[in-house]
């Protein structure tokens, strides 16, 4: 494969669900691709698809139309190349910080001795050195995320694919976990796609931004983040973030708007209906 | 943790129960010796401790206690066994679930312990009478609990389960299960419960076997303080086994 060969391609994406209203078509005709190395993620407003999408790309849906290719293979269901970190909190409160590292390599039968060093690695990577012993229960929310983003890592995949991580947490956690995660993906040249409706959280941390409609779910427009490297939460600070954070708002108000009148249509019409 | 806080966060709840305990015992004291409690029913709780010599010397308590225990340890392992294995049929083929649950959570109601005669009849005058009436009874919670852990479990661990490609074996032993047991463990302390007041009964209904035998002697010998210090064995094995569960289940699923 070349260089320049991406090592996501996401072809003409369709997915539709049955509702009581009828079809719903929840992405419509989406395309792009992700390269190597490169952190892109997808933004929009809440109903346009964007987590629809994560779970076709993860492989956790696998009824749709189009075409996932990694490294050139094309998947459908879940694939050792994507790791997958979801918005909720998914460490497994059973099980200490070490053991939910270790994870994914129990899973392909690694020897014991061999797992926990590996798991010791990432979690020094998330900053997590002395919390290996710990649950999840006597850690903080942005710790725990960081295990889950450790677990994920754990299993090496090609693509890092995160669907909101931290949108649980306060914007100050939010920002400094941010930092981790830009300094983890420049060490490691961690592939990442993100899915995001934070507009700060992808500015900071993309090379390019693909914006999507509301309902369905199309592309509306792929932003380059000319923003130089290695870069640090300071960096929203600057101007050139800040005319970045508003061009991509131009675009995106006028979905989010299109998304609330929507919702308010609805619940109005869910009012006027007789009980 | 330093000493100083660790009994602040272990002892003195425990201090705190056991003066708690002592208070209600002394104000019982005080409405039964100025009979404001009518004395005849129920005995002054330092007669009961006085008591405690006698019934242990004079009335064999400990190979009682002791078959009350190994019944409602047998009880509590068949129930466990078959009431967890049935729950987890119950999760997996849907149509048993839609054709049974309701009918087991009807079950849980049922005064089954009124049947007793028709165990007798199947096996006998004997120990296996009182486990099978209390196996049976306490079956439906530990079905309904592990049923609910296992459907209750949170859709994002069943998706990390996925991403990393766990077969259906393995997604329910390493995740499913454990994200269930503290649901199951309810359900097992509900039926351990429901499974030693029928034993209990039984062995008093029957007057067979261990602590509900004593307990029926010593009540119709009118004998109050005695029959009470029987009753407090009894809450004993209760309090022993729910300690044991309490402890396996911390070895099972740590970090809750």
């Amino acid at each position: 494969m070349a260089a320049a060969d991406p090592i996501l391609s996401v072809e003409n994406i369709v997915k539709r669900f049955e509702t009581q209203d009828g079809v719903l078509t929840a992405v419509d005709d989406v395309s792009f691709t992700v390269n190597p190395g490169e952190f892109f993620s997808v933004i929009g407003p809440s109903g346009c698809g964007k987590s629809t999408l994560f779970n076709v790309i993860g492989g956790l849906i696998d009824t749709y139309d189009g075409r996932v290719q990694v490294g050139g293979e094309t998947v459908r269901g879940p694939h050792a190349s994507v790791g997958m970190i979801f918005q909720e909190e998914s460490t497994f409160p059973w099980r200490t910080v070490i053991d939910n590292v270790a994870f994914p390599l129990e899973i392909v039968g690694m020897p014991k001795a061999e797992r926990l060093e590996r798991a010791t690695h990432f979690v020094d990577l998330v900053g997590l050195s002395g919390f290996e012993r710990r649950y999840p229960s006597e850690l903080s929310g942005g710790m725990r995320q960081r295990v889950s983003m450790a677990r994920t890592l754990a299993s090496e995949p090609k693509i890092l694919l995160m669907d909101e991580p931290f949108a649980a947490l306060d914007e100050q956690t939010r920002l400094l976990l941010g930092d981790k995660v830009l300094q983890i993906q420049q060490d490691l040249k961690q592939t990442t796609l993100l899915i995001t409706h934070n507009l700060t959280e992808a500015v900071q941390l993309s090379d390019r931004i693909l914006v999507m409609t509301y309902r369905p779910g199309k592309v509306k427009r792929v932003v380059d983040i000319k923003l130089p490297r290695p870069r640090s939460s300071e960096i929203v600070g600057s101007d050139e973030f800040g005319r970045y954070v508003a061009q991509i708002w131009n675009d995106l108000r006028e979905e989010a708007t299109r998304g609330m009148n929507d919702d308010e249509a609805r619940m109005a019409r869910a009012g006027a209906r007789p009980p | 943790m330093s000493a100083p806080a660790r009994f602040l966060r272990q002892g003195v709840p425990i201090v705190f129960g056991i003066t708690c305990l002592l208070a209600v015992l002394a104000v019982i004291e005080v409405l039964v010796r100025f009979s404001i409690i009518n004395p005849f029913i129920v005995p002054l709780p330092s007669d009961v401790v006085l008591s405690f010599r006698r019934v242990i010397l004079e009335e064999h308590i400990v190979p009682r206690f002791l078959l009350t225990c190994s019944e409602a340890l047998t009880a509590s392992v068949m129930l466990s066994v078959v009431g967890i294995s049935l729950g987890v049929l119950l999760h997996r083929k849907k149509i048993v679930r839609l054709a049974v649950e309701t009918w087991v959570a009807a079950l849980a109601s049922a005064p089954l312990v009124l049947v007793y005669p028709l165990f007798l009849v199947l096996f006998g005058r004997s120990a296996w009478t009182i486990i099978m009436i209390a196996f049976v009874s306490a079956l439906p919670p530990v079905i309904l609990k592990t049923l609910e852990g296992l459907t209750g479990a949170r859709p994002v661990l069943i998706n990390v389960g996925r991403s990393f490609k766990l077969t259906p074996s393995q997604l329910y032993w390493k995740i499913l299960f454990p994200a269930a047991l503290p649901n199951i463990f309810v359900g097992v302390r509900l039926g351990m419960i429901f499974a030693l007041i029928n034993i209990v009964g039984v062995e008093f209904l029957i007057n067979f076997g261990g602590l509900g035998q004593l307990v029926n002697e010593l009540a119709e010998r009118y004998d109050l303080p005695g029959t009470y210090a029987a009753i407090c064995f009894v809450i004993l094995v209760s309090v022993l086994f729910f300690i044991g569960t309490e402890r396996i289940e911390r070895w099972l699923r740590p970090g809750s």
